[in-house]
């Protein structure tokens, strides 16, 4: 009924494993691609959120989960006929000592659990906090599904950080994760007179459902858009070691970090910080962000809050009287 | 220097004790009541759970009777509870308030820290001492844990309705005044003798229900509509996951439920494989537990937003398919109502009642 880590047959050599198009896809993807080609799977991923995935994600999820993960359900749907296996990896810890979401902890867990059918879900544990060995060993034990040779094991993730890497370069010096990962580089860096910072969890910030296409609205109204894959990872531990306690999840103290670094720097003329209803950390970091906002006067900052029923409308209206906002402070 | 600390449950009791053993002075918020949460909902962030705002409530309460330094528990992740300190110091200093915050971090964050906070709540006590009160006065919560486990077995069989509620609060009035070693156990022989000596009709019909959830609101009384004595009355024998002093000792063991946390981790397999934090695979595996043990019903009770158990509750309707067993969970937060949680819960019990009659007469 249940699979877990290990199972005792192997996977055909030609499985198709499908990986969604949501929550860490937008991280992880050209790794996780890499590392499953290296294995000799085929990898097929979802395409963007439609209302459609939206629909199937939200009939199946439980009320009070978020709207992110809720979506993922959606895709995992989307993807059930196509593929032997669906890569649903519980990543627990990205460095020493954090965490990410709880969430993501039971992800797979949560995935069995949705009523539709769905193909064998491959669960690895991807988990820093325990130390490189353990890492590895886990790592090579998901490894074993596919072959025996820890080799090609380790070639395949190999390959998979070195795509990683590349992708991320990428992302740093400007260009989307839809546009890195779907190949058409170098085709956005658009110049407006106003810089806004978006701060919020790369699933919201770069899935346009999610967030009704904001950042091509930003652009269409003449400003230019950062996110905090532009800013150097060392950059965003420093920013985030300034809270008076250490954060103890990953991605947040990347949020953060950026959030605090365009304050800082005074690099942007405004902040907007999405965040999706009923997410644990968002609540919290929302006064953590917002505190630290007022103290730095000049640089507006706005959070949009967005859930299943968020209407483009008053998105619109919102996020244009800010930038009005903006504009007219820059005249006076 | 006038600590104080938030409501939850019986948790004041403990407080108290240790404040009176270390010697310092504390004065305690007035128990949590709709003023309570309505000041806390004042300042609180919006979709953060129930605890954080009534606890921000409780805090505003303390520092208007004169409490100057603030207690709270820390934590490492990856529930959002361990960041609650500084988001009340943030939230009550934008609110103008002036205070110190004592943040009682657990070891797993670093063993000079903890004892650090513990040397300013014990002035002039040496490490040994420290550790000696801390011993005393968790034997005798651990005895008010055991009472309160009593209570919730036993008081759907009383005769007269009641009177379990009030022997149980006369057991507490007993072991309150007890110091040392010896009058914690002579208090907790009289304490239990109260209870044991309420007139209870063992052949009653009872139902056995299970309470899991998130550890707030299953301690707290107010947050949860008192639903445990309420249950009671109703004739239903209770048996819950979380108690005061398991969930505050790092110790693995939990004595007053008498399973060990990797049992309960082996319970929640393959349902849920790994901890997500807060109480969401302790939720999930003492349901299964529950089933296990031939229980009539499980009752889940978490805050809105709360993300563990969010993800047991996504999981239980699987339980409840696969064990057959009835399962309900009830999600809290400022705006519910307590008529409507109680008619669910009323509905749900006559479930249960007629379930279990059924299955005596087939004989299942």
């Amino acid at each position: 009924m249940y699979f877990r880590g290990t199972w005792g047959c192997n996977l055909a050599l030609s499985a198709t494993i499908g990986i969604p198009q949501a929550l860490l896809y937008y991280k992880y993807y050209p790794l996780w691609e890499g590392f499953l080609k290296g294995l000799g799977a085929e990898v097929v991923s979802s395409n963007v959120t439609t209302k459609r995935i939206v629909n199937a994600g939200t009939s199946v999820a439980e009320n009070e989960l978020c709207l992110p993960v809720k979506i993922f359900f959606g895709h995992l749907i989307e993807l059930k006929d196509k593929v032997d296996a669906l890569f649903v990896p519980r990543v627990i810890s990205v460095e020493q000592g954090t965490y990410t979401c709880p969430k993501f902890l039971g992800l797979p867990d949560l995935a069995r659990a949705v009523d539709a059918k769905l193909p064998k879900i491959l669960d690895p544990t991807f988990n820093t906090r325990l130390g490189r060995r353990h890492f590895y060993e886990a790592l090579f034990d998901f490894g074993k599904t596919f072959t025996n040779s820890k080799y090609k094991i380790w070639r395949a993730w190999m390959t998979g950080v070195a795509a990683q890497k590349a992708y991320q370069k990428k992302l740093l010096a400007g260009v989307s994760p839809l546009e890195a990962l779907g190949g058409d580089a170098g085709a956005i860096l658009s110049t407006g007179d106003l810089k806004i910072g978006i701060a919020g969890h790369p699933y919201n910030v770069h899935d346009p459902y999610i967030n009704l296409n904001l950042i091509k609205k930003l652009k269409k109204w003449g400003a230019q858009v950062v996110t905090e894959e532009m800013i150097l990872p060392r950059v965003l531990e420093h920013e985030a070691n300034k809270l008076p306690k250490r954060l103890f999840w990953s991605y947040e103290r990347e949020v953060v970090g950026a959030a605090f670094h365009w304050l800082q720097t005074r690099t942007v003329d405004g902040i907007i910080y999405i965040l999706s209803f009923a997410c644990g950390q968002d609540s919290l970091i929302q006064v953590l962000l917002e505190t630290e906002a007022k103290k730095h006067e000049g640089i507006p900052f706005m959070s949009l809050v967005i859930d299943e029923h968020s209407g483009e409308a008053g998105l619109i209206t919102r996020v244009e009287a800010f930038i009005d906002m903006l504009r007219w402070r820059s005249l006076s | 220097m006038k600590v104080t600390a938030p409501h939850m449950g019986k948790l004041d009791l403990i407080f108290k004790d240790i404040f009176a053993r270390t010697g310092i002075d504390y004065v305690m918020p007035p128990r949590t009541s709709a003023k309570t949460m309505q000041l806390g909902l004042r300042y609180s962030p919006e979709f953060a759970c129930l605890p954080l705002k009534v606890t921000i409530g409780n805090f505003i309460e303390a520092i208007e009777a004169g409490a100057d330094t603030l207690l709270m528990a820390g934590g490492v992740g990856p529930c959002r509870f361990g960041y609650y300190a500084e988001i009340q110091k943030c939230v009550l200093q934008g609110a103008g308030y002036e205070f110190n915050m004592l943040v009682l971090e657990p070891p797993a964050a670093g063993w000079k820290l903890f004892i650090d906070t513990l040397r300013v709540l014990a002035p002039g006590k040496s490490i040994y001492q420290i550790w000696q009160i801390i011993k005393i006065s968790f034997r005798k919560a651990r005895v008010m844990d055991g009472l309160e486990k009593y209570a919730l077995k036993y008081r759907a069989y009383e005769v007269h309705r009641g009177d379990t509620t009030k022997a149980h609060k006369k057991a507490l009035e007993i072991m309150e005044p007890a110091i040392t070693d010896r009058e914690i156990t002579a208090a907790s022989e009289k304490a239990f003798a109260v209870m044991e000596a309420v007139e209870k009709d063992m052949d009653k019909s009872v139902v056995k229900v299970g309470i899991v959830g998130e550890f707030y609101i299953l301690l707290e009384p107010f947050v949860n509509f008192d639903i445990e004595e309420y249950l009671g009355h109703m004739g239903v024998s209770l048996e819950r996951s979380v108690y005061l002093t398991d969930w505050i000792s790092p110790s693995p063991k939990n004595q007053i439920m008498g399973i060990t946390d990797e049992e309960i981790a082996q319970a929640a397999k393959p349902y849920l494989n790994h901890f997500v934090g807060g109480e969401g695979l302790p939720s999930v595996g003492h349901a299964i537990i529950y089933a296990k043990e031939g229980f009539d019903g499980v009752i889940q009770l978490f805050p809105f937003t709360c993300m563990p158990d969010t993800i047991a509750k996504s999981i239980l309707p699987q339980i409840s398919r696969d064990f057959d067993i009835p399962v309900i969970s009830f999600v809290i937060d400022e705006q519910t109502g307590k008529a409507g949680i109680l008619t669910r819960l009323e509905a749900f019990i006559d479930l249960l009642a007629s379930r279990k009659k059924h299955r005596e007469l087939v004989g299942v």
